[in-house]
């Protein structure tokens, strides 16, 4: 066991699936020598060579349509896009081709590529600092992951490469230098499994990505009120694992969610949707949401901060949840 | 030394005026980069090494009637145009009074209604179907305008470039693409972009001119662009002009660039920098003096000066302002 970085375990992760397996090849803007713009492909250039680590044009459309191709054909690309941002302009070879190539074609080809990706941009404004995981997660045939730790970004990594499906592999800005525990041996975190990060009685916190680390901060400053929080990092967004968040409503009766994306239609839209549906007996209150603001992320920093959801927002939706009874009329957090 | 300039219908003084716009853009730049390493500018693009190519291209379009769509490295573009180091100051602090944009878009996305300048969004490229919409839009209503859009050479390998350019092509719209060829895109050198020598061979795809010209010469870059000014007035179509340039500091302050670049290919475009160029043609034909050039200085300096402390004296956007703008009001 060692204490590394989210970067660092996403490295050791592609380094060991490129070491374990010879169809794994990167392609991406900017991934060779100058390691990719988080700096996460360091290195990998000079011990696997050109052949499988591939710097592009500026193509994101090609970047992503050559990963279909080759996977079709059998190989295991590994697509870098910069930022998820950037993904927009690809769309279509996201949601029409990989999405949908093993079902059109009944079964006959499978799609095995992974997209890594980059959401959470801090200081890049409007059209460079998206959290678009949703757009991704409403497609059946996708699969999309969101890891918040070291250990699970590394584990996730290799079960999305190990996949026989399209991957989207949303990996967080601001998470990239924190660090955690990683085994030094050969491990998978499955995809489509939900963890609980923290036991509580009183709430339950449900987030992903680098809100459940706000999440947990927010659990201790709730620990200092007398709250136990019970905080459920889905971090897989599809297929979502439910069990772990209605196991835990069912001791807590009381849920927040948290996403930093937009509220309306967003991830915490269908938690909250999936927990009345299957646990609407063990509700003492409404389910509330924490996300960004509906507004394009600002640039100026004292606008941005506003928009932007965070442990003092989760500590006041839990607090609201915990003083409220069901047909009572509910503030939006 | 041969006056180069008279034939293309620029007099002493519209010499000296286009030099005092690329010092002004480099000195301004520069002042960016001391600011951001002060930790008062959070994020700036750099135009160094660009200025010759800016100021040229910008010198043969006409404030106010022309449209713009410069790309963020296009600093000196936005000056000669009439942009001012304040407004350019305030964007990069993100002030309330940014005319871009009231510090909501990023530095250097430039945006500026009086003069007709306008551009969209940080994925590179999106601007050019932009261009062709305004340049149909204008053909329409019979306006007599061009529309300058801009981008790098990384960015023409995006497909929004391509179905760009051919749907001006095919309208044959009044639009002058410039292309700023600085080898690089971030790290990826040009041999890693494409297999061609230059972005302007892809022209005859498209059916229209494509041409290749000194970017670190203002007068190529100039004489280019007034020929391509012409056609478009004519009605004949696009040009595609490919100024080769070299970018004289990193990608943006978030980027180390000597992990990809040698030290000694920098230094040697350094050699050829087109500020110091220009100022030796000018003084090569008489128009320019050394006391004549620190006295510029001195004045440019006192602008920025005066710009920086106004702008940092100004004040941050109200936060009740947050959720407006989403929509028309
Ligand atoms: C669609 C898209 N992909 C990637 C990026 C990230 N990016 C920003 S600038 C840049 C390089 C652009 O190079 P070039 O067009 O040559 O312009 P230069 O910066 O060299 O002037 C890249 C890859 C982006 N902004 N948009
Ligand atoms: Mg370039």
């Amino acid at each position: 066991m060692a204490d590394i970085t989210y970067r660092e375990a996403l490295r050791q992760a592609l380094r060991e699936e490129m070491l374990r397996d010879e169809r794994v090849f990167l392609l991406g803007e900017d991934i060779g020598a100058y390691g990719g713009s988080y700096a996460v492909t360091k290195g990998l250039l000079e011990e696997f060579g050109e052949k499988r680590v591939k710097d592009t044009p500026i193509s994101e459309t090609a970047i992503i349509g050559a990963a279909v191709g080759a996977a079709m054909d059998g190989l295991r690309p590994v697509a870098e896009i910069m930022t998820i941002n950037f993904t927009l302009v690809a769309i279509d070879q996201v949601i029409n081709n990989a999405a949908k190539i093993h079902y059109m074609f009944g079964g006959q080809f499978r799609c095995p590529l992974v997209i890594r990706t980059v959401g959470g941009g801090r200081r890049l404004a409007a059209t460079h600092s998206q959290n678009l995981e949703v757009l991704f997660a409403h497609i059946p045939g996708l699969k999309v992951v969101a890891p918040a730790t070291p250990y699970d970004a590394k584990g996730l990594l290799k079960a999305a490469i190990r996949d026989d499906d399209p991957v989207v592999f949303i990996e967080h800005s601001l998470l990239y230098s924190t660090r955690g525990p990683v085994p030094d041996e050969d491990y998978v975190v499955p995809i489509g499994v939900s963890d609980i990060k923290r036991r509580g009685r009183d709430v339950t916190i449900v987030a992903y990505s680098r809100m459940t680390r706000e999440a947990l901060i927010a659990a201790e400053e709730l620990a200092k009120q007398g709250i136990e929080a019970e905080v459920v990092d889905l971090r897989t967004l599809r297929p979502l694992d439910m069990g772990p968040v209605l196991d835990s409503v069912a001791r807590t009766n009381r849920a927040v969610v948290v996403g930093e994306d937009w509220r309306s239609f967003g991830i915490g839209a269908e938690v909250a949707a999936r927990i009345q549906e299957e646990a609407f007996d063990e509700l003492d209150a409404p389910v509330l949401r924490v996300s960004q603001l509906e507004v394009p992320t600002p640039y100026a920093a004292n606008l941005e901060k506003l928009a932007f959801p965070g442990s003092r927002q989760i500590v006041e939706a839990c607090q609201q949840v915990l003083n409220i009874q069901v047909g009572a009329p509910v503030a939006a957090g | 030394m041969d006056n180069r300039h008279a034939a293309l219908g620029l007099n002493d003084d519209a010499l000296v005026a286009m030099y005092e716009k690329m010092l002004l853009t480099r000195l301004l730049d520069e002042r960016a980069w001391v600011l951001n390493r002060l930790g008062k500018v959070h994020f700036l693009v750099s135009a160094q090494g660009h200025e010759a190519c800016q100021v040229g291209a910008a010198w043969a379009l006409r404030p106010g009637v022309d449209w713009l769509l410069p790309y963020y490295r296009d600093l000196g573009v936005i000056l000669t145009i009439g942009m001012t180091p304040r407004d350019y100051l305030l964007a990069l602090l993100a002030k309330a009074e940014d005319p871009n944009s009231g510090g909501r878009q990023m530095p250097s996305h430039w945006s500026y209604p009086p003069l007709n300048i306008f551009t969209g969004s940080s994925p590179v490229g999106t601007q050019v179907p932009h261009a062709a919409g305004i340049a149909y839009g204008a053909k329409l209503r019979g306006d007599d305008i061009v529309v300058y859009v801009s981008f790098g050479e990384g960015t023409a390998s995006q497909g929004d470039v391509h179905e760009g350019m051919n749907f001006a092509a095919v309208h044959k719209l009044p639009v002058i693409f410039l292309c700023q060829n600085n080898r690089y895109a971030i790290s990826v050198p040009q041999q890693k972009q494409m297999a061609v020598e230059n972005v302007a061979d892809r022209a005859a795809g498209y059916g229209f001119p494509g041409v290749v010209v000194d970017g670190m010469d203002p007068l190529a870059v100039y004489a280019a662009m007034q020929e391509a000014v012409e056609r478009a007035r004519r009605g004949e179509g696009p040009t595609l002009i490919e100024a080769k340039v070299y970018r004289l500091t990193p990608h943006s302050s978030d980027d180390d660039d000597r992990t990809y670049r040698p030290r000694e290919e920098v230094e040697e475009w350094k050699r050829r920098d087109g500020v110091a160029r220009f100022k030796e043609y000018l003084m090569g034909v008489g128009v320019w003096t050394e006391e004549a050039d620190q006295e510029l200085r001195r004045r440019l300096l006192a602008e920025i000066d005066a710009a920086v402390e106004y702008a940092q004296a100004a004040a941050d956007p109200e936060p009740s302002d947050l959720l407006r703008h989403v929509y028309a009001e």
